[in-house]
Parts: C-alpha cells; structure tokens; sequence
C-alpha cells in the first residue's frame, strides 16, 4: 500500500512542487545563520528605511536592520509554530475521534458536544482571549493555537472510525479478544493515515497564518525575535513610506501557506483519488 | 415542525453550560494565583482593580460559588462594569454589535450572490480553464495572508487613488451630509471592510457549491431525468441546484464564528466601531469584563446562528426533521 502511495506521489506534479518549495524553506530555515547576509537584529540608524539596493535586497527597517536577513529568520519562528501546533492539535484530535468513533455512545456523545461547544467560539477569538490572560510570547502561541484547532480533526476522525468500525476484520479482532487499545492504534489508525496527513498539511498552513495574524497584532512573537507577523506591524506604521516592509513579509506568508495548502490537495489525491475534483 | 424546534432548544441547553464552562476555565487558566500574576505582568493594573476583579468574579470564593456566579451572569446578560470607563460591558456591545452586524450582513450577502452562481458555473464546465483558474483562485483566497491583503487595499484605494476612506464608519462631516449623503458615506466606509470580509469566505463556499454540485449531477434521479429527454435547463436549475443548496445552509452557520471571529483583525485595520475592535482594545488593555462578555456573547450568537440555519434546512429540506 505504501508503494502505491509512493507511485502515486511522484506522478502527482502538485504534490512534488509544493514538497519541493517546503524542502527549500525548511533549509532556509535550518541554516538561517549561513543564509542571511546580516545579524538579524544588527541596528544602523544611519542607514534607516533604505528602500532595495544591491546591498540590502529587501531594504532595511525603521531601526536600519536588514529585511532579507529578518525575513529569512522568521521563517524559523513560523514553520516551528506550524509544526509544533499542529503537532499538539493532531494528538488531541485523533485521540479524541478514535475514542469517540470506536466507543460510541455516551462517551461518543460527550465528545462530540464538547467538539460543537468548541466551534461556536471562532477559532481566532479564542486564541486572542486566552492569549490576554497568559503572557504573549511564541510557546504561549503554540500551545495556544494547538490547543484551540482539534475539534475539526476529532469530528473527522470519529466519522472515519465509525464506518471502519463495521468492518468484518474488526468485528473478528473484537471476538479474538484483542484489546481495545490495540485495535484502535495497530487496526483503526493505519487506515485512517490519509485524512490524518491531508489535515496535519494543511493545519500547517491555518497556524502559520493564525501566528502571523497574532504577531501582528502584537500578542504572539515580540520584538526584535523577528517573525513575517510583526516584521509586518512595522510595516503597517512606515507603509506611506517604506512599501517594501509590509510587501516582502506578506509575500512570504501567502507563499508559504499556499505551499502546505497544494501539498495538502495534492496529498488528497494521492491517498483518494475519488473524491479529488 | 415545532417538535423539531423544541428538541433543538433541549439540545442547546447543554451547549450554553458548555460555553459558561469554556470561558470560566479560560477566566482561571492563569497558573498559580490568577490575579497576582496578571498584575505582575501589567503594571496597569493596580491594587484597586486587583480588588474589582475578586469583587466582580468572587475569585475569593470556593471554584462552584464562582461558577454559579458566572453562570447567573451569562444568563442575566450581566457581565459588570468596564474597567476602562467604569460603564455597564452590555451597554458597550449593544453599541458596537449593529455596526458588525451591518458588516457580515453585507459580506454574507455578498459571498452568496457571487459564490453560488460561480460554484454551478463551474460544475458543470468542469475540467475547462474556467474552471481551472478559479480552482487556482480558491487556493490563493485560503492562503492569503487577510490582513495583509487589508492593508494593501489600504494603501492602493485610501491613499494612492484616494477613492475610498480608510478608517471608521462614518465621515468627521458625516452629521452635516444629507439624508442621500449619509447613506453614501456609509456605504463608502463600508466597501473595503465588507471586501476583505468577503473574500476567504468566497474562496471556499465558491468550491463547496461546486462539489456538492457534482455530487449530485452524478446520482441516480438525475441520469434519469437526462435519459427523459429532459432539457439540461431543467435539469440543472430545477432538480438538481435545489439538492446541491442544502448542504450550503449548514455551511453558512458554521461559517457564522469565522466571519464574527475573522472581523477581530480587520475591524481593527480599518478602525471599524464594530464588536471585534471592541474586543481587541479590550484586550490590549486587560479589560477582563469586556474581554469575557465579547467572547461570551459572540459564542452565544453563533450558536443562534446555527440554530437557525438547522431550522432553515429542517424548513427546506424534510427528511431532517423525523431523524
């Protein structure tokens, strides 16, 4: 099964593409010390608000430091907290739904309420509000972000497991007297791996954009650790004068997010080329 | 049909508990001695308002006396006085909510005006370059950056072409404009807000009609229709658009906290007196009493929102209501 999925990966221009241009910002994030031509946060009040030349190719900020190298830094900062929140939002979730799709019920029905009482409060706005009651800074964000995506995941899951769950080979696990666990984790999830790897791209995606949102508003990232988000506040104050601080950061966002979003799709066709249109 | 209505409102009992529960553990998630650490953290914060807070939440009282506590005031929609200029938190929402209200009004209308044609459109020239672009235009509307995008508008229509005002809902001059004056200044302050507001939620709908569309093009009653003789006219506008809208009343009351959360960020951009700006001034200046109300309220309007969009499918779409 693997190998089809594999086969189909590299017959698939999408998915090769968008995994390319990830690879790509992955490397600069890794070697950002290499990369970038300045210290990130090296101030030169003389040289403040340069517009692109040969010697700063992205121009320099309001405290003279260069765009180029705190662009590249802060692609450190988004791709750890896409990572990161995802990785805690997918736990929760896929948890959550294999016990609420395999159990059923009333513990089925307990989770699934709390999954509906989650996605009456906008996902931003939650962030936002628990962000003002602990300190902002990007652990907090991540947490945060992690801890507020899984309902979407949990209710995907469950609707998977539950019509896994029907299955013969399951049904003979349960009467061989497996254990629970080890049906949910060694039989349910395997099979449940497409939507889970489709989703965990594109959460990537959503909790870039969410920390970038944040760091703007000035209550993820602070300064000077830079980030796309509040290299971007500055931009908003300078934007009469210095275009190039609120474009280049913006960019940089919508490229990367729509990176893991066509891995996403791509990802999508390859684990169900049925329901891809 | 009423039977359907009462069983909704029995089920969102627990939802409103469920909210009550969310937002009291949000009040307690800092560790330690709550009130403490917040004012270590903000220096604004002073003794005086450290003793309001305990006084207002009865965070000396035992955690159920302070839950009861809370849940008389979500349900007397009393949520204390503003920290900032001492004023009832209810009076402040009742001012900003119709100006957000008016916002997703529009958007809403909007994105459904230009979304449903484009997502049939689209089905059923599937495949085309048509069909292709606007795939590609999906993508660009999920991943762009909504804030930025405000921001380049910003700049493009407000200040280079001049064409547009950038901030607020209303003109410094807008008490002396005519009655016709008024509603063009209104309507002016309104387009950008209204654009950005529209523009994520177009992407997705735009493609949600299309599939959904396509799903149902492929089924059984719709190749027996074809294989009548009927007129594709027919077909497409009479039997199957009906079928292929269901879906999108549901997606309209999830959308709701997307289009209420998402205006959070670009009411601030655009200085737009709305609900999401209150909320994050709120924030920035550790307004605990706006800050609980605003997320409170906004849950609670959700969950109205999907009621009535349950009713509406319940309303259009029969087999629903005997389940």
């Amino acid at each position: 099964m693997i190998k089809i999925y594999i086969n189909r990966f590299f017959h698939n221009r999408l998915a090769i593409f968008s995994s390319i241009c990830i690879l790509i910002l992955i490397f600069i994030a890794i070697f950002s010390n290499i990369i970038s031509p300045y210290e990130p946060n090296r101030q030169n009040l003389v040289q403040r608000l340069l517009p692109p030349t040969k010697q700063f190719i992205m121009g320099t900020d309001d405290l003279g430091r260069d765009v180029f190298s705190r662009i590249i830094y802060g692609s450190r900062v988004s791709l750890t907290v896409g990572a990161v929140a995802v990785g805690i939002s997918m736990f929760i979730g896929i948890i959550l739904g294999l016990v609420s799709g395999y159990y059923g019920g009333i513990i089925d029905s307990i989770i699934m309420r709390l999954v509906d009482i989650m996605l009456c409060f906008p996902t931003f706005f939650l962030i936002l509000m628990v962000i003002a009651f602990l300190e902002p800074n990007i652990y907090n964000v991540m947490i945060v972000i992690g801890l507020t995506s899984w309902p979407g995941i949990t209710r995907l899951i469950r609707g998977e497991v539950l019509s896994i769950r029907e299955r013969d080979y399951i049904q003979l696990a349960k009467i061989s007297g497996i254990s629970d666990l080890r049906i949910m984790f060694v039989h349910i999830l395997p099979n449940v791996i497409g939507p889970i790897v489709v989703n965990t791209t594109l959460g990537i995606g959503s909790a870039i954009l969410a920390e970038s949102a944040l760091s703007f508003l000035g209550l993820g990232v602070q300064p000077p650790t830079p980030s796309w988000g509040n290299i971007l506040t500055t931009g908003k104050d300078y934007i009469h004068i210095a275009w190039w601080l609120s474009v280049f950061p913006g960019i940089m966002i919508f490229f990367t997010v729509l990176c893991f979003n066509l891995l996403g799709e791509g990802l999508r066709d390859i684990f169900d080329p049925r329901t891809s249109g | 049909m009423l039977s359907y209505i009462i069983r909704r409102l029995i089920y969102m009992i627990p939802l409103v508990l469920g909210i009550s529960i969310i937002t009291f553990f949000v009040l307690h998630l800092t560790p330690g001695k709550p009130i403490e650490l917040m004012t270590d953290m903000n220096m604004k914060i002073t003794s005086d308002a450290r003793q309001r807070l305990v006084q207002l939440y009865g965070l000396d009282k035992p955690w159920y006396i302070q839950y009861s506590r809370w849940l008389v005031r979500i349900i007397k929609f009393d949520f204390g006085n503003s920290f900032r200029d001492n004023r009832p938190v209810i009076k402040k929402i009742a001012e900003r909510l119709p100006a957000t209200l008016l916002l997703n009004f529009w958007s809403l209308l909007i994105i459904f005006c230009i979304s449903i044609p484009i997502g049939v459109y689209t089905a059923l020239k599937k495949d085309t370059l048509f069909d292709k672009s606007l795939t590609v235009l999906v993508f660009i509307g999920y991943s762009v950056p909504r804030f930025w995008l405000a921001i380049l508008l910003m700049v493009l229509f407000g200040i280079k072409l001049g064409w547009l005002p950038i901030s607020g809902l209303r003109s410094v001059n807008y008490d002396m404009l005519s009655l016709s004056g008024k509603i063009i200044d209104i309507i002016k302050h309104l387009i950008l807000p209204v654009i950005i507001s529209a523009f994520a939620g177009l992407a997705g709908l735009s493609r949600y009609v299309r599939n959904s569309m396509l799903d149902v093009l492929s089924t059984e009653y719709i190749k027996y229709a074809r294989a009548k003789g009927l007129p594709k006219r027919i077909i497409v506008y009479r039997h199957a658009l009906r079928n292929a809208l269901l879906p999108v009343v549901t997606i309209l009351g999830l959308s709701l906290p997307e289009l209420i959360g998402g205006s959070f960020i670009f009411e601030t951009i655009f200085a737009y007196p709305g609900m999401g700006r209150l909320g994050y001034e709120a924030i920035m200046s550790r307004d605990y009493p706006v800050i609980m109300a605003v997320g409170t309220i906004t849950a609670l309007l959700t969950l109205i929102g999907n009621l009535m969009a349950d009713i509406t499918y319940a309303y259009v779409d029969p087999r629903i209501r005997y389940k």
